[in-house]
């Protein structure tokens, strides 16, 4: 097919780009003005140049939530993904269990972040909570606000809970668009139930897990609401991820030079974080 | 290689059947001799997918049994049963290169990497996809992608049974025609008794040993082409097999006559028919004469085919189509014999014999 050059194209694309630049580039321009100045109030500013950056860069506080933040995402990754693989593969692909199931699935994904946060505060707690009094029960010494360890086991399990659906229902979709026949040749050809998900169900949920994964990523290196509702970054700093930094040296602090630029160190870990992933799998997958 | 019994087969998709209309396959009673090469010839929807799926344990039948040799294998699986199939939708592994999809049915049981190559590079030269062995299936063209699957379900050399659904539907004539040849040739070679799915008429009759019509759930006859042809057992074959189909019209039997409109014909039989059935005379358009003498006709149309010329015609009221040679004149005042031999009877669309 030719392609066409007409520039009044770029009239159609108008309103999206005005509509980006409120709600994106301005603001990202003002955090990108900030953290090059400094200010001592009074709407002074003096050009800092790249301080704000070394300063950031050379502070263990942020090399100590980064790992945090990398550990956290690592996690949830190995355990929601398989996870979610395996719940799809086990649900019901016809009858009155489709409905049900997808039902049941979609209903962690509706509650909203600091709800859920709030459920599981209450629901972990050892004196009223039930998670946490059985868990007591059972002679487990475990306490969130504490103890690092069960921190963060909360937070995992949280997440869990409250995304591992999203990796379900999309591998699902891609699962239930293999036609029969596949199955059926599976059979004939005496493939394993092994071979059976390495070369007929992988390969179809390759695209949406794709999708899985990056959001899965980006989403729970993003992580601010859980923390910030249950353990509010603690025990000490243990849960102290970027984000909570951020927003107490933003907020807390009023440091808004150091915020800006640590806000923009952060957007562009993610963004290459994210674009080598898309890239290797991407890749491996053309070479199939 | 197996003798394969069909006893007694019946199979509704729903869970409970209440009407002979549930039934997908209504009642299926066969045995399929060791090695033969069969055509299973129907129109769309009439259960020949279904059959072979039963055949071959991916689908359990509601009722009857399967037997292989004469050991019941209902509730083997398919596994357990050492049958190829190609399906009529092409299915390919697409991460997989062309030659490792062929392997994976051989390597899947185990068989020795060197007899793998052996098989797979003879497949592979047969397919006519020699050059594309190490490209990956992903991208290949549809009928590339039919030609895997064919391979694939010829690739064991060990199978019992290979069952072909519509297996090169988008093959194009040119490659059809040699890889029919190859099949025939396999199947010589390894004498695998085999069922071949076609809606091709041509393909059925120059292919199988025997020929198996299906019809709305039911083997309507099975039959050489021969038997086919010259006696129908159901009107449905007469009209589905042959080109033009035979034509069936509505007669009234007295004795050994047949009174068509206020036509009357002398069988060479006497049919026996029970009292009250729907009774009709079949005749293939290759069986009447055209010419001075006979009954009276009237001539509506003339198709030009090439070797013969097909005659559509009114004869007593009912629309008939008659053979005639290329060179042959049309008189004027046509008029037609029906050649006894050719006469079927039939009652209730199922053929009657009777005393000669
Ligand atoms: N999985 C299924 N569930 C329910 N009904 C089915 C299923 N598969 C087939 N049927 C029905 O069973 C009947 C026979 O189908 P089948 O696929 O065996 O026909 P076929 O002779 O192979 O037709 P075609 O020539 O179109 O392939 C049809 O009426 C069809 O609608
Ligand atoms: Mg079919």
């Amino acid at each position: 097919m030719e392609k066409t050059w007409n520039n009044k194209a770029w009239f159609m694309v108008l309103p999206v780009l005005v509509l980006v630049a409120f709600s994106a580039v301005i603001p990202l321009m003002t955090v990108v003005n900030y953290s090059v100045q400094d200010t001592f109030g009074n709407n002074e500013f003096f050009w800092a140049g790249t301080d704000w950056f070394q300063d950031v860069l050379e502070s263990d506080r942020f090399w100590d939530a980064l790992t945090r933040n990398l550990i956290f995402s690592a996690i949830i990754l190995a355990i929601e993904i398989p996870l979610g693989i395996v719940i799809a593969l086990n649900m019901p692909k016809r009858g009155i269990g489709v409905p049900i199931c997808l039902v049941l699935m979609a209903l962690p994904l509706l509650i909203p972040w600091n709800v859920v946060g709030t459920i599981w505060q209450v629901f972990g707690r050892v004196d009223i909570g039930l998670l946490g009094r059985v868990v007591a029960s059972m002679g487990i010494n475990y306490n969130y606000v504490q103890n690092p360890i069960d921190a963060w086991v909360t937070l995992i399990i949280m997440d869990v809970w409250h995304w591992t659906s999203l990796v379900v229902l999309l591998c699902y979709a891609g699962l239930v668009s293999i036609p029969d026949a596949y199955y059926q040749a599976a059979k004939i050809d005496g493939a394993s139930r092994w071979s059976v998900f390495r070369y007929i169900q992988l390969p179809k949920m390759k695209r949406v897990l794709l999708i899985a994964f990056l959001l899965r990523f980006m989403d729970s290196f993003m992580i601010y609401t859980e923390p910030f509702v249950v353990t509010g970054g603690g025990p000490g700093n243990s849960t102290t991820f970027l984000s909570i930094d951020l927003v107490k040296m933003a907020i807390g602090q009023f440091d808004l030079g150091p915020a800006a630029a640590l806000s923009i160190i952060y957007f562009l870990i993610i963004l290459l974080l994210s674009w080598i992933f898309y890239t290797v799998m991407t890749t491996s997958d053309a070479q199939g | 290689m197996a003798r394969i019994n069909l006893d007694h087969i019946r199979h509704a998709y729903g869970a409970r059947p209440k009407s002979e209309a549930d039934y997908a396959l209504k009642e299926v009673h066969h045995e399929w001799n060791d090695g033969g090469a069969y055509a299973l010839l129907g129109p769309s929807g009439c259960g020949k997918t279904t059959l072979l799926n039963i055949i071959s344990g991916l689908i359990n039948p509601s009722e009857g049994r399967i037997l292989f040799d004469g050991t019941d294998v209902t509730h083997l699986t398919t596994q357990h049963r050492n049958i190829a199939q190609v399906f009529q939708f092409p299915v390919i592994y697409d991460t997989m290169t062309v030659y490792d999809n062929l392997a994976f049915p051989l390597r899947n049981r185990h068989v020795p990497e060197t007899e793998v190559d052996r098989r797979v590079k003879e497949i592979v030269e047969m397919i006519g996809l020699g050059g594309w062995a190490n490209k990956t299936a992903r991208g290949l063209t549809a009928d590339q992608k039919q030609k895997i699957s064919l391979g694939r379900g010829l690739v064991r050399s060990d199978v019992s049974a290979i069952l072909f659904d519509e297996p090169l539907t988008v093959i194009d004539p040119e490659m059809k025609w040699v890889l029919r040849s190859q099949i025939k040739r396999l199947h010589k070679q390894f004498g695998f008794t085999m069922v071949y799915v076609t809606h091709d008429q041509t393909e059925a009759l120059t292919f199988a040993d025997k020929v198996v019509v299906m019809y709305d759930g039911q083997i309507v006859q099975i039959g050489t082409p021969a038997e086919l042809f010259e006696r129908p057992r159901h009107t449905f074959v007469g009209y589905f097999i042959g080109s033009p189909g035979m034509n069936v019209l509505p007669a009234e039997i007295a004795g050994n006559t047949a009174a068509i409109g206020d036509q009357s014909i002398t069988l060479n039989f006497q049919p026996q028919i029970k009292a009250g059935a729907k009774t009709e005379l079949g005749i293939r358009p290759e069986f009447i004469s055209l010419g001075r003498e006979g009954m009276p006709v009237s001539i509506n149309k003339v198709e030009d085919i090439g070797r013969h010329k097909i005659v559509r015609a009114s004869f007593a009221d009912r629309p008939i189509s008659i053979i005639v040679d290329e060179d042959r004149e049309i008189p004027a005042e046509p008029r037609v014999t029906f050649d006894p031999k050719a006469i079927n009877i039939y009652a209730d669309s199922w053929r009657v014999g009777g005393e000669a």
